[in-house]
């Protein structure tokens, strides 16, 4: 997709991607046909830029036609570079401006409080976004609320856009500021699905629940992994062509 | 907080009105629910908050925050009203006003209190006289300026029936119960007395002052138009072509900064289908400490400073 269109975020989608698919495909319960289905289990795609993976999650479970991520940031394809959800099922509220997912999820959360309703809500942070105070806003209220149905996973790739988190503006000790406002941690392995399985599945434990998720940016290509520059980079025919066959996929015909 | 200007028994704080057709629409239907931010009392919110505790969310000092769970109440089935004092609403979460409710298209009422001057004395920060200019740039987002009890009651009720996002400009400035000549309905513009030597398009705090300044232009022989616009977005444009075209000049009046306001949309439209002489009347920027009554004198935004605009631009139109 960032090949064709020639523009994105492959670093972010891919050190998301492991969470994603793990989330679709084994933890929310949700109906393609039917999403805006009050009882659905929410996620929210707070670090919004990562189109790339989060498009490619919604198509497998069916919320649009696989076919359609070939247009993805073309001339008004509901494929945005940042999502839309008054156009595209499955998206719950337009991100991509960050610091703006948790405070969204936070507030659906407390809907499903107030209602005692069953739903869970997950949410998907940048760890670069965490320098947004709103992050902050949202992060203290839930813990006051004690809203036990949210999941905030953080995807803890340690690069921002321009460098390193902890040489720009450090976020550790990440697991303690969490605690502190009140929240379960739990540390995982972001590429692992049986761990992000369990992690994800594990029953609420009185509080909100920040699942801090140690990736990879640029996961599953080697010359992207840890890489600050392939933040929003492009691959050239060749960088291509390596990518699809370090990921084992085949090349589709030319 | 500054203690608001006094009441008369013909005076009215339309926050009154406010909460207390948020009540009635509380109590017959759940998802209805008030979010604050540590403003239950500049909301007048301390009623609701007893008779519904289930239906108020305080988010503490953090209007960011407010707006954003505003966005996720809706998304979660509620119909959330988003009160809290019109300056911090709209400039300091005026990003997620943008993403999480216009972009997004989340039905959630965002209630701007004690907007405009109302806050005088305590200064430029705590004025709200930027809002309408900050908002009216989103076509996206509907916004009405309620004149008085009665219109501040219909709108929030129509903003409840209403499916999308809307922000509702809720004064503490007293004023006094205006005698309509149609209900309220969402961008349609009352003409509340018609004229044909010039109109006077007024909103909010504005409308009754110039509706005696109509009076007082009655007794020296010009008749004036009154147009209430309630609806800023969407605009009534037919409205203003026609008093452009019927009367041929226009003063605009708000409790708001010259520039981007009511008086910034009426010139887009005289200016690109009827072009007449206009004067825009309002603040020139930020403000100084002062009671709200004397700012609004200073800057001539009271029934004689209406008077002498439409005097200044008839004779200039004459001349």
């Amino acid at each position: 997709m960032v090949f064709e269109a020639g523009q994105g975020h492959p670093g972010g989608d891919l050190s998301a991607t492991d969470i994603l698919a793990t989330l679709y495909f084994g933890i929310l319960r949700y109906d393609p046909h039917e999403p805006r289905d009050p009882a659905r289990d929410r996620f929210v795609m707070s670090k919004g830029h990562c189109t790339g993976a989060l498009y490619t999650a919604l198509a497998g479970a069916g919320f649009f036609p696989e076919e359609e991520l070939s247009t993805y940031l073309k001339p008004n394809s509901r494929l945005n570079g940042h999502p839309n959800r008054t156009y595209l099922p499955g998206v719950e509220t337009n991100t991509g401006p960050l610091g703006h997912g948790l405070p969204v999820s936070v507030g659906i959360a407390i809907a499903g409080q107030i209602d005692a309703a069953d739903y869970r809500t997950f949410v998907l942070t940048g760890d670069g976004e965490l320098q947004e105070g709103s992050m902050w806003e949202a992060a203290m209220l839930a813990g006051h609320r004690k809203l036990d149905k949210l999941t905030a996973i953080v995807d803890r790739n340690r690069l921002q856009q321009g460098a390193r988190t902890e040489e720009t503006n450090s976020l550790e000790p990440l697991a303690d500021k969490w605690r502190a406002f009140g929240w379960d941690i739990i540390e995982v392995d972001g590429h692992d699905h049986a761990a992000l399985f369990d992690t994800l599945g594990a029953p609420a434990a009185g509080k909100p629940r920040c699942v801090i998720a140690h990736t990879i940016k640029g996961q599953g290509i080697s010359y992207m992994r840890d890489q600050a520059g392939w933040h929003h980079g492009v691959p050239n025919a060749e960088q291509y062509a390596q990518a699809l066959r370090e990921l084992t996929l085949e090349e589709p015909d030319a | 907080m500054s203690a608001a200007p006094a009441l008369s028994a013909d005076m009215f704080d339309c926050r009154d009105a406010y909460v207390q057709t948020l009540e009635a629409l509380a109590a017959s239907d759940s998802r209805i629910v008030a979010v604050v931010n540590d403003s239950v009392g500049s909301s007048k919110l301390g009623k609701f908050r007893d008779l519904f505790p289930d239906q108020l969310v305080n988010v503490g000092i953090a209007e960011q925050n407010m707006v954003g769970v505003g966005a996720g109440l809706a998304n979660g089935g509620k119909v959330p009203f988003v009160s809290g004092a019109a300056c911090f609403l709209t400039s300091r979460a005026l990003e997620q006003i943008k993403a999480d409710i216009a972009y997004s298209h989340a039905n959630v009422k965002l209630c701007g209190i004690s907007s405009g001057v109302a806050y005088g004395e305590l200064g430029a920060t705590h004025h709200s006289i930027e809002d309408l200019a900050w908002l009216r740039t989103m076509r996206e987002l509907t916004v009405i300026v309620p004149a008085d009890p009665s219109e501040t009651a219909a709108a929030i009720r129509a903003a409840a029936a209403f499916e999308g996002p809307i922000f509702i400009r809720i004064s503490r400035m007293p004023v006094p119960e205006l005698e309509h000549s149609a209900p309220f309905a969402i961008g349609r513009a009352e003409v509340m007395r018609d004229g044909s030597d010039i109109t006077i398009i007024a909103t909010g705090t504005l409308v009754h002052r110039a509706l005696a300044a109509a009076t007082a232009l009655g007794e020296q022989g010009i008749t004036a138009r009154i147009v209430n616009m309630a609806t800023i977005t969407p605009l009534d444009e037919e409205a203003i072509v026609d008093a452009a075209r019927e009367t041929g000049a226009i003063v605009t009046a708000e409790e708001h900064v010259v520039r981007g306001g009511l008086g910034g949309a009426v010139a887009e439209i005289v200016a690109t289908r009827h072009p007449v002489p206009m004067r825009i009347l309002g603040f020139d920027g930020f403000q100084p400490t002062g009671s709200a009554e004397w700012l609004m004198a200073r800057a001539g935004l009271t029934a004689d400073g209406i008077v002498k605009a439409a005097l200044d631009l008839l004779s200039q139109r004459r001349a």
